[in-house]
This record gives structure tokens, C-alpha cells and sequence, in this order.
């Protein structure tokens, strides 16, 4: 087990502890030391991330033992496919935020530059020991680290966002409580943690109903993280009143790296043959259906911005359960197993990060929550405006567009195991989001201010936004049209199929 | 019918004491409109399924786990220890909760004035946002 | 067997528009070189469309594939053929005009948003030309979308009350369409597994149960709501608000006749004349467009507006394309494919006249033209050129494809048909001459009367210092496009081969029917 790269998935999470207390330490001493603390790690730790996945494409999984230890004795890092694919996507949106932050933070939160580097490092760490980790006990461990610092970083802002992270912080605890639980009566049956043992260990007792209880404790408590219908309603307020880095990272990447625990949960541990066993995966898509219908539908009654595209994420998470559930039956190459899944959650999040930062954009210059203020906004925040446009023609699915091509492969697969309801679901869904998207456009292009603005030509004095902000939310809109076509060539699909293969999901050969 | 509730519910105690409590945590966190008695519900919750890993753990007539001489020679049963490993890590996790929860409450009443749930939220209302 | 040429022609004759609208994004400082793009890129483009006339006239078919296996069996990319070719010679050429018309429009009446305005009718060309040259359903889907979200900003350009309601109008009809568009080719996908485009079509009655062919014929055309037919009409005379290049656009060019484009490609490339025949959906996609030939000139009859009136017409005509398709024959078919040009030479003449007279005189309906023939003589003989094409009367262009679709219904064999092409063609009629004797025979109201003409009923073809067209020089970029579109339609219908286009029918009725 020689090689440096065999260390870099331990690497990933201990810089960002370590650089989490040198922030902190740091701060006492120089306040504008800790961006660059805080980028300088953050771009190591992307660099890396590219370095595992080459790694795992050319040569295979990954295994790290932590202090040498062996499985099952010890806790074990396992970086497949499915691991580094989501690496990827939290490093570079979580840069992504960072670089957003560096001209926001002394707007948003003034004097707290310090506490909120931390805990932003910390929540980093923690969302990268989840999606590195090989063992279930530490997976837990990692979920709790992340949500303790999303706990505290919501609640930054004061006021409201206090009530909406303690409520955020009743029902997290409670579902990490759930994921407990599961885990210990999968304990109780096998006596092993390791992710890879429990699949080995599992199959005889497929039929006990301990672990028919665990997994639905493990469903339970993780939907409960993902914010899935009906345990959403933390959601809308946290995401709202959360500081505009912290919203896109909360919608981005947590949500996510929850689908993603539920993923690796549902399929390497009790793997598909259990699944099969239970109908779990079809109630799952009609949670999933009634996510989106009511994600879209809340969202359209919503006039905060904010907590419109907070609604947008609890929709969006029905897709992707969509995909997941049925992932089982849909086996045709390209959209087969779970690859509609996994697509949609690497363009929600450029999606809805790009979507975050830009209404944080919009209240850092003129503190404009509702749409309704937002008359005329186009003249003096062009490109913001111009990114907001496309990154919302991507989350109506609308050619050529990223968005488009997660909502085709779903549609395909539903077709392909013919039920047309979740086809009509799907593009009513659209339309619903084009709604409630429209609607802002409109207003932001072509109602003109109150009090008479000339409407000749565009020669307005324009109050953009610092380029330190501006520039995230403009690569973020541009590659939301940029992946659709790359996903279009399917260029990323080999990482796909790996996983697929992995699971033995998809065409088997 | 003794021999049923004998090996349901006698011999199985620890289960149910542990489902008991978890249902008296519950109660609290979502009835109660104090929110430190929403904090000592979930604590109470949390409690319960620490001690539900234990009793798991628990081996008959074991001692604690600790390797000495005597235990090696007499061959001694010992209580399983991975699980009180397990629960200490996640007690840290929950008193970190519940220390992130209580501060969040000392904010609340800063902002507020009040540490009741209803209130809090009228006075949310009113504020309009 | 058609020989396939690899080209990067195709290509590049979307790349112009394109380029073009991210010029003219930075030239916004400076108009002249802004509209300059405009102009320079809709050159290339119409002289690289038209340089591939010859190759596909010799039977062969362009391709250009931008990325393989998008889904297995379907690609992303371009295929030019007769019929394509047919629309996006139409597009570009009067792109350019259009847009020449536009610089005169926009600067005479000081309009807003210039720049936003070229950006996006450049890329609706880019959509309109990509939607002509599309290989499959998938690549027409993309395309047609760009289309629908990029002429949004045209619709709604006024920005006030009337156009953002209208552009709501728009998008809500096109998008929900575009919705049902994408569930026809999923399932079209679904059940043969290829989306291409194949003369004589890839469904066949083998492919899937009768009632799922009808109902997927069903979803197919709702998806193409741009064809306007009753009842999914009414956003056409909504639109009307938006500036009059944008109606003429609309009407002649890019949307309207990319929703027929795509009813024709479905009929005849999708699911082929013989599948068509044998579920009886010939009779049934005859039947609707009568209903909106025939409802559609009645609602025209009764406009005062000018642009509505235009607008209906529009409706009307659309369906006779639709019409001619849905009889299977192959004169009807030829009807139907050269009616997509000559109609679009016809319809902007008129929208132009209609365009010009808005921004000179600032009348928009009826009523107030009279004797507006006096004042702007040569524009309202352009008018009256359109207007008889639009009857279907020689020597315009009008006339060529109305025979073809009368040979077409007698082809078919059933009359009925003839009697309804007639029909309509005489309710053309009855709306448009109202409209030319008020232009032409009425007095106008005594302050507008030039100097000398008191009491003259009997119009005298004015001097030139009387000529409004002549009054600034501004309006000779308006003036221009409209003299040149009008005297095309006479040239076409001299010359039915001027831009390949006749060849260019007959080549594809010929591939359609498999040699007849």
C-alpha cells in the first residue's frame, strides 16, 4: 500500500481540520489571513480530488486504513467511483462559495470573519469524511461534524435564522438519532461496522426483521438530512435566512452528500438483492413524485426569493430520489441504474449554487429579498442578472442546457420501464418551475423601476457586484449551459457506468 | 401467557425501556413549547438510543472489559466493548448538539425575550420577512 | 440510396448567427458597427446556405455531426436536405432584409433595448436555421427551444403592460408545447430507437399499436403549437404588440414556420405518406386545417388592426401548408413545401408596408388609412402585390403554390377538399380588398390632404416632394427590403426555381414518395 496517492483521501480530511483550528488561531492574530488559509487549503484539497479520481479510474477503488489497522477491526477509507465523482462536485462548488465569500463575509456577517472560516473549514471536513468514509459508524460520526457547523453557520445572521437553525437542528439531530439506530441494529445482527463486511455479512439475514428495521431507520433518518417529503420542513428557513455562501452549500452539496449517504447506504451495504427483496424503491419514487409536485407548487406561492429556491431544492431532491427508485429497473445505457441520479446531483448543484449566490448577490447590493423589489434589476446588475437567466433556463430543463439532460435521462428511464405517470410528473414539473422562475426574470428585466426610469438604452450608471463575487456566479451559470453539452457527448458517463457496474445496476454484460 | 410476557417483554426489558424513552424524548421535543424542554426531550431521545447500544453490548456475568492476568488466566467473560466505544463518540457528538442548541437558545432569548416556541414565532410574524 | 456529403458547410452557417449575436453583445456601445454584424454575418450565412443548393440538388444530403451517440441511435447534428434547405434559404435571405428593415424601424422611432434586440434576433435566426438543417427529432427539439426562449425578448420588447402579458402568453403556449414535443420523441425514441429523419418516415404500422401511433401523432402536433392552428392560436395575434420586424420575423421567417416545418417533417419523415394513409390521420390533420383556414380568415374579416388582421391571415395560410401536407399526394406535398418560402416573400411585404406605415405615420388600424395610397403610393402597391399572393392571384408568387395545392386536392381525390382550398382562397379575398380600396379609393381626412388635392377623388400618382417614403433618408432602409421582397414574389412566380426552390421541392416530394 505504497504511493502517495493511496494517502490523499486521509489527506483531504485531516487539512481541513488542521486548517480549521490554524484559521482559528490565525484570526487571533491577523483577520485577513484566513481567506487565504481558508482558499489555499480548499484548492489543495480540489487538486487532490482530481488526483483520486484519476487514480480510481485507471487503477480501482481506493482502500485506506486508518492507523493501519485492518478491516473490520478498523476504520477504512474507500474511495470508488461514486466517492470521488461526488468529491469533485463539493470541492468545486464549496471554492467555488469560497471565493464568493471573500468580498461578502464583512457585509453579511461583520466581525465574524473568524468564527465563520472555521466552521466553514470544519463543515468542509465534515462533508468530505462522509463521502470518503468506508465505514458506517464513521459516516455517522462525519454527518454529525457537518451539521453541527451547519447548525452554527445558519444561525449566523441572527434573528429569524436563529429559529430556523434550532428547528434545523431538532429534526437533524433526530435524523442522525434514526441513523443510529440503524446502524446499531445492523450491529446487533452482523457485530461489524465496515460497509464492505456488512454486504458480505448481511445476506443470510435479509429475511430478519432487525435488518429489515435498520434499513428503514436508515431511510428514515437520511431522508430527514435530505430534506425529502414529508421531513422538508426544516428546509425552507434554513436555506432562506442562511448566509448566501452557506444557502448554496447547504442546497449544493449537504442535501446531496445526504442522497449520496442514502446511495451508498441502500447499495453497499444492503446491496440489490435485499433491495429487491422489499418494495422500498417504489413507495420511494412516489415520495419522490409527491416532493416534486409540492416542492414545485410551494415554490410558486413564495415571494421571498430565497425560500422560492429553497422549495426548488425539496423538488429537486424528488428528482433525484425519482432516479434512484428507479435505478433498480431501468437498465439501458446511457440513462440505466444511476446514472440519472448521480447526473442530477453534480447539475443541481452548479445549478442551485449559481442560483444562491446570485440572490445573495442581490441582497449584498440593494438588500432585496422579495421579488417584487427586484423591478428593473437587469439595468444595473447586468451579468448577474444574465447568469441568474441561464443557471434558471437550466433548472426548467431547456436545451441545450445541464439541467435538460438530467430531466431527459429521467424521462427515458421511466419510459423504459413504462410508467408514463412519472413522464407526465416530470414535464408538468417544468412547467411549474417555469412559472415561478419566469416570474422573477420578468420582473428583473422588464418592469422598470418605480419613480419613472428612462427606458433609453442601457447607459444607466451599473452597480455590479465585486469581481470576487461575480466571477463564481458567472462560471457557475456558464457551465450549467457547458456540462449540458458535455453531458450531451458523454463525456463523464465511463465514471457513471463504473458505478453502475459497481452495484450491478444497468445492462449486465 | 406468563411464559409470552416472560420472554417478550421481561427478558427484553432493556428494548422496551429504551422504545420508552424514546417516546418520552419525542413527546417532548414536538408538545413542548419551552425550548430547553425541547433540548432535554432530544437529550432525553438521544439517551435512549445510547442505551439501547449498550444493553446490546451487555455479555451475562461479564466483567468490565479491561485486560489483566487474572482475567487471561481464569478466563473471564467480559462485557463487549465496541459498543461503549460507539456511544462515547456519540455522546461527544450529542453534548456538542446540545451545546450548539443552548447557545442557540441564549441567542434567541437575547433577540426575543422569550424562550417559548409560540412567541418566538408571533414575533417572527410580526416582524414581517 | 442518397450519397451523404460530410461538410462543415452547415456548420458554419449556424456559427454566423451565433458569432454574430456575441458581437453584437459587446458592440453595444457603438450602433453602427452593431447592426453591421447583423448584416455582415446574415450575408455568409444566406451565401453559405446557398452554395450547398447545388450539391443537394444533385440528390445528395450534408451532414455535420457536432457529438455521436447523445442516446445510442441518436446524434447531435446537422442534415441537410431538400426540405431543409428549403426553409433555411427562406430564413437567411430574409433575415437580411428583415434586419435592414429593423435599423430603419428602431431608429426612427427612438425605440430601447437595441442591443438586447439584435442579440436575441440573432439568435432566433441561429435557432430558426438550426431547426431547417436538424438531422433528428432530437437535434430540431434543442433547436426549436433556443428558438421559443430567444424570441421571448422580441415579444415582450415594449415592456409595458400589453407585451409582458403577451410574452407570458407566448411562452406559456410554446413551452407547454415544447413540453408535449419532448414526450413525442421520447416516446417515438422508445419504441424504434432512432429519431432520424428518413423520407418515407421510420414509424410503420409495425412499430407500435394503432391507438399509440394516433395518440402519439396527437402529441406530436400539440408539440408543435407554433404551427398555430385553432385552438392553439391565440398567442399569434396576442404577439402582435411587439415591434413589426419582430411580427414579420414571426410570421414569414422563424417561428410560425418552424411549427410547420416540424408538422411536415413529421408527416412525411417521421411517419411517412404511407403510415399517415393507413391510420386515417391524413383526414384528420386535413380536417383541422380547414377548420383554421376557414375560421381563421372569418376572425380576420372582422379586425380593424392591421397587424391582427395580418395576423390571422397568417393563421389561415399556415394551415394551408398543413393542408396540402395532410393529403398526401405529391402535388399537395409540393404545394405545401414551396408555400413555406413563397408565403414568407408575401407576408413580409405586407408586414413590412404594415411596419413602415406604423413608423412613418404612426397609424395602426384601418380605419385610419384612407387614402393612405396617395401619401405612399409605392409602399401600398407592395401591399397590393402581397395581398393578391395572398388570394392566390398570377402574377404572384401566390399563385404557383395554390396550384400545386389545388392539383394536390384533385389528386387526392377527394373534392371536398378543392371546394374548401377555394373557399378560403375567397375569403381571402373579401379581407383584403376592403383594405386596398380604403388605401387606395377613400379620401383621406381633410387635414392630411396634400396641398391640391381638394376635392380630387381620383388619385394621381404624387411627386416625389409629396411622397412620404421620401421625406427622409432614414426610410430608405425601410422603403428597400419591402420593394425587394415584393418584386421577388412577382420573380417567383415567373421563375419558381429562383433560389432552387421549386428543384428543391421536387427533389424531396421525390425522396418522400420513394421515386414515383
Amino acid at each position: 500500500m505504497t504511493g502517495f496517492v493511496e494517502h490523499l483521501p486521509i489527506l483531504t480530511i485531516v487539512i481541513s481540520l488542521f486548517s480549521a483550528f490554524t484559521i482559528l488561531v490565525a484570526g487571533w492574530f491577523n483577520k485577513k489571513s484566513c481567506i487565504f488559509i481558508f482558499w489555499l487549503t480548499l484548492t489543495a484539497q480540489f487538486i487532490m480530488s482530481f488526483i483520486i479520481l484519476r487514480r480510481v479510474l485507471i487503477h480501482g477503488p481506493i482502500h485506506y486504513w486508518l492507523g493501519g489497522w485492518k478491516p473490520p477491526w478498523g476504520i477504512e477509507l474507500v474511495v470508488d467511483s461514486l466517492n470521488a465523482y461526488i468529491l469533485i462536485i463539493l470541492l468545486f462548488l464549496s471554492l467555488a462559495c469560497a471565493i464568493y465569500s471573500k468580498s461578502n463575509i464583512e457585509h453579511e456577517l461583520p466581525g465574524k470573519r473568524v468564527s465563520f472560516y472555521t466552521l466553514f473549514q470544519l463543515l468542509i471536513a465534515g462533508l468530505c469524511g462522509v463521502t470518503l468514509t468506508g465505514d458506517i459508524f464513521n459516516m455517522f460520526v462525519f454527518i454529525e461534524i457537518f451539521s453541527i457547523s451547519a447548525y452554527a453557520l445558519i444561525a449566523a445572521r441572527g434573528k429569524i435564522a436563529l429559529k430556523a437553525s434550532f428547528t434545523y437542528l431538532i429534526l437533524g439531530s433526530i435524523g442522525t438519532c434514526f441513523f443510529i439506530l440503524g446502524i446499531g441494529c445492523l450491529y446487533s445482527v452482523t457485530g461489524s461496522l465496515n460497509i464492505h463486511d456488512l454486504s458480505l455479512l448481511l445476506p443470510p439475514f435479509y429475511g430478519n426483521k432487525v435488518v429489515k428495521a435498520a434499513f428503514v431507520f436508515f431511510i428514515v433518518g437520511l431522508s430527514i438530512k435530505m430534506a425529502l417529503f414529508p421531513f422538508h420542513t426544516w428546509l425552507p428557513d434554513a436555506h432562506a435566512f442562511a448566509p448566501a455562501e452557506i444557502s448554496a452549500m447547504l442546497s449544493g452539496i449537504m442535501i446531496e452528500v445526504s442522497t449520496y449517504a442514502f446511495i451508498r447506504v441502500s447499495f453497499s451495504v444492503f446491496t440489490v438483492e435485499f433491495l429487491k427483496l422489499l418494495p422500498v424503491f417504489d413507495i420511494l419514487c412516489w415520495v419522490a413524485v409527491a416532493a416534486i409536485l409540492m416542492g414545485s407548487v410551494m415554490a410558486i406561492t413564495q415571494v421571498n426569493l430565497k425560500r422560492m429556491l429553497a422549495y426548488s431544492s425539496v423538488a429537486n431532491m424528488g428528482y433525484i430520489m425519482l432516479a434512484v427508485g428507479i435505478s433498480l429497473s431501468a437498465v439501458e445505457s446511457p440513462w440505466g441504474g444511476l446514472n440519472p441520479a448521480l447526473m442530477h446531483i453534480a447539475n443541481h448543484a452548479l445549478m442551485k449554487g449559481c442560483l444562491f449566490l446570485a440572490a445573495g448577490a442581490f441582497i449584498y447590493k440593494a438588500n432585496l429579498w422579495h421579488i417584487t423589489e427586484f423591478r428593473g434589476l437587469a439595468r444595473k446588475m447586468p451579468y448577474t442578472c444574465a447568469a441568474f437567466v441561464l443557471a434558471a433556463i437550466s433548472m426548467i430543463g431547456i436545451p441545450p442546457s445541464a439541467g435538460f439532460v438530467s430531466k431527459l435521462y429521467i424521462i427515458l428511464a421511466s419510459i423504459e420501464i413504462k410508467n408514463y405517470f412519472f413522464v407526465a410528473v416530470l414535464l408538468i414539473s417544468s412547467l411549474l418551475n417555469l412559472i415561478y422562475f419566469w416570474r422573477v426574470i420578468e420582473t428583473m428585466y422588464m418592469k422598470h423601476e418605480e419613480g419613472g426610469h428612462s427606458s433609453h438604452g442601457s447607459h444607466g450608471m451599473k452597480e455590479e457586484i465585486p469581481l470576487g463575487m461575480l466571477i463564481p456566479i458567472l462560471l457557475l451559470s456558464s457551465l450549467c449551459i457547458v456540462m449540458g453539452i458535455v453531458w450531451l457527448g458523454k463525456i463523464p458517463i465511463p465514471i457513471l457506468d463504473q458505478v453502475n457496474l459497481m452495484f450491478g445496476l444497468g445492462k449486465v454484460p | 401467557m406468563a411464559e409470552w410476557l416472560m420472554t417478550e417483554i421481561f427478558t427484553k426489558y432493556n428494548y422496551w425501556v429504551s422504545i420508552l424513552l424514546m417516546f418520552i424524548g419525542f413527546y417532548a421535543i414536538i408538545a413542548k413549547d419551552n425550548l430547553i424542554k425541547k433540548i432535554i426531550g432530544l437529550s432525553i431521545f438521544q439517551t435512549a438510543i445510547f442505551l439501547f447500544y449498550i444493553s446490546l453490548g451487555v455479555v451475562k456475568k461479564g466483567t468490565a472489559p479491561i485486560v489483566s492476568e487474572e482475567m487471561i488466566l481464569k478466563g473471564y467473560a467480559y462485557v463487549n466493548p465496541l459498543p461503549h466505544v460507539l456511544i462515547l463518540t456519540a455522546i461527544v457528538v450529542a453534548v456538542a448538539t446540545t451545546a450548539v442548541a443552548l447557545s442557540l437558545i441564549i441567542r434567541l432569548y437575547e433577540e426575543y425575550g422569550t424562550i417559548e416556541e409560540s412567541e418566538i414565532l408571533e414575533a417572527i410574524k410580526k416582524e414581517g420577512r | 440510396m442518397t450519397l451523404t456529403v460530410e461538410s462543415i458547410k452547415p456548420a458554419l452557417a449556424l456559427a454566423c448567427p451565433l458569432i454574430a449575436a456575441l458581437l453584437i453583445l459587446f458592440s453595444n456601445r457603438r450602433p453602427n458597427l452593431r447592426e453591421s454584424w447583423t448584416l455582415i454575418a446574415g450575408l455568409f450565412q444566406f451565401a453559405i446556405i446557398l452554395s450547398m443548393g447545388p450539391v443537394i440538388l444533385e440528390g445528395k444530403t450534408v451532414e455535420f455531426t457536432f457529438l455521436t451517440g447523445v442516446l445510442p441511435g441518436v446524434n447531435f447534428g446537422l442534415r441537410v436536405d431538400a426540405f431543409g434547405l428549403i426553409f433555411a434559404i427562406t430564413s437567411s435571405f430574409l433575415w437580411m432584409l428583415v434586419s435592414v428593415f429593423s435599423i430603419g424601424y428602431m431608429r426612427t422611432l427612438k425605440e430601447h433595448a437595441q442591443t438586447r434586440y439584435y442579440f436575441c434576433f440573432a439568435l432566433a435566426i441561429f435557432g430558426a436555421v438550426g431547426v431547417a438543417l436538424s438531422g433528428n427529432l432530437m437535434t430540431l427539439f434543442i433547436f426549436y427551444e433556443i428558438l421559443t426562449v430567444s424570441t421571448y425578448p422580441l415579444v415582450a420588447h415594449e415592456e409595458s403592460p400589453e407585451a409582458l402579458f403577451a410574452g407570458r402568453k407566448y411562452l406559456a403556449y410554446l413551452l407547454t408545447s415544447g413540453v408535449f414535443l419532448l414526450a413525442a420523441i421520447a416516446l417515438d425514441y422508445s419504441i424504434t430507437g432512432t429519431t432520424d429523419f428518413i423520407p418515407g418516415g421510420h414509424l410503420t404500422l409495425a412499430s407500435a399499436s394503432r391507438p399509440f401511433l394516433m395518440i402519439l401523432f396527437l402529441l406530436f402536433l400539440l408539440g408543435f403549437m407554433k404551427a398555430a392552428y385553432i385552438p392553439f392560436h391565440s398567442w399569434l395575434p396576442t404577439a402582435m404588440v411587439a415591434p413589426t420586424p419582430v411580427s414579420a420575423l414571426l410570421h414569414a421567417v422563424a417561428v410560425v414556420k418552424a411549427g410547420v416545418f416540424g408538422v411536415v417533417r413529421i408527416v412525411c419523415y417521421v411517419y411517412g405518406t404511407n403510415t399517415m394513409q393507413e391510420l386515417g390521420l391524413g383526414v384528420m390533420l386535413a380536417s383541422l386545417a380547414a377548420v383554421t383556414m376557414i375560421g381563421a380568415s372569418l376572425f380576420a374579416i372582422a379586425q380593424d388592426n392591421l397587424k391582427k388582421r395580418l395576423a390571422y391571415s397568417t393563421i389561415s395560410q399556415l394551415s394551408y401548408i398543413l393542408f396540402g401536407v395532410a393529403l398526401l399526394s405529391p402535388m399537395g406535398i409540393t404545394g405545401a413545401m414551396i408555400h413555406i418560402p413563397l408565403h414568407g416573400f408575401m407576408k413580409i411585404t405586407l408586414f413590412l408596408c404594415a411596419g413602415f406605415i406604423l413608423a412613418a405615420t404612426g397609424k395602426k388600424n384601418i380605419s385610419e388609412m384612407a387614402g393612405i395610397g396617395r401619401t405612399m403610393p409605392v409602399t401600398m402597391l407592395a401591399f397590393t402585390i402581397g395581398a393578391l399572393g395572398m388570394c392566390g392571384a398570377p402574377p404572384v408568387a401566390g399563385f404557383i403554390s395554390k396550384w400545386y395545392l389545388g392539383l394536390g386536392a384533385i389528386q387526392s381525390g377527394y373534392m371536398v377538399f378543392l371546394a374548401i382550398l377555394l373557399i378560403a382562397s375567397l375569403l381571402d379575398v373579401v379581407y383584403f380588398f376592403p383594405l386596398i380600396r380604403t388605401a387606395f379609393f377613400e379620401t383621406m381626412p381633410s387635414q392630411e390632404l396634400l396641398p391640391g388635392d381638394q376635392g380630387k377623388t381620383v388619385p394621381v400618382f404624387p411627386g416625389k416632394h409629396q411622397r412620404l417614403e421620401a421625406t427622409r433618408s432614414i426610410y430608405f432602409l425601410m422603403f428597400l427590403p419591402l420593394s425587394i421582397t415584393a418584386l421577388l414574389s412577382v420573380l417567383f412566380c415567373l421563375f419558381p426555381n429562383l433560389f432552387y426552390i421549386l428543384g428543391l421541392a421536387r427533389i424531396a416530394v421525390r425522396e418522400i414518395f420513394g421515386g414515383l
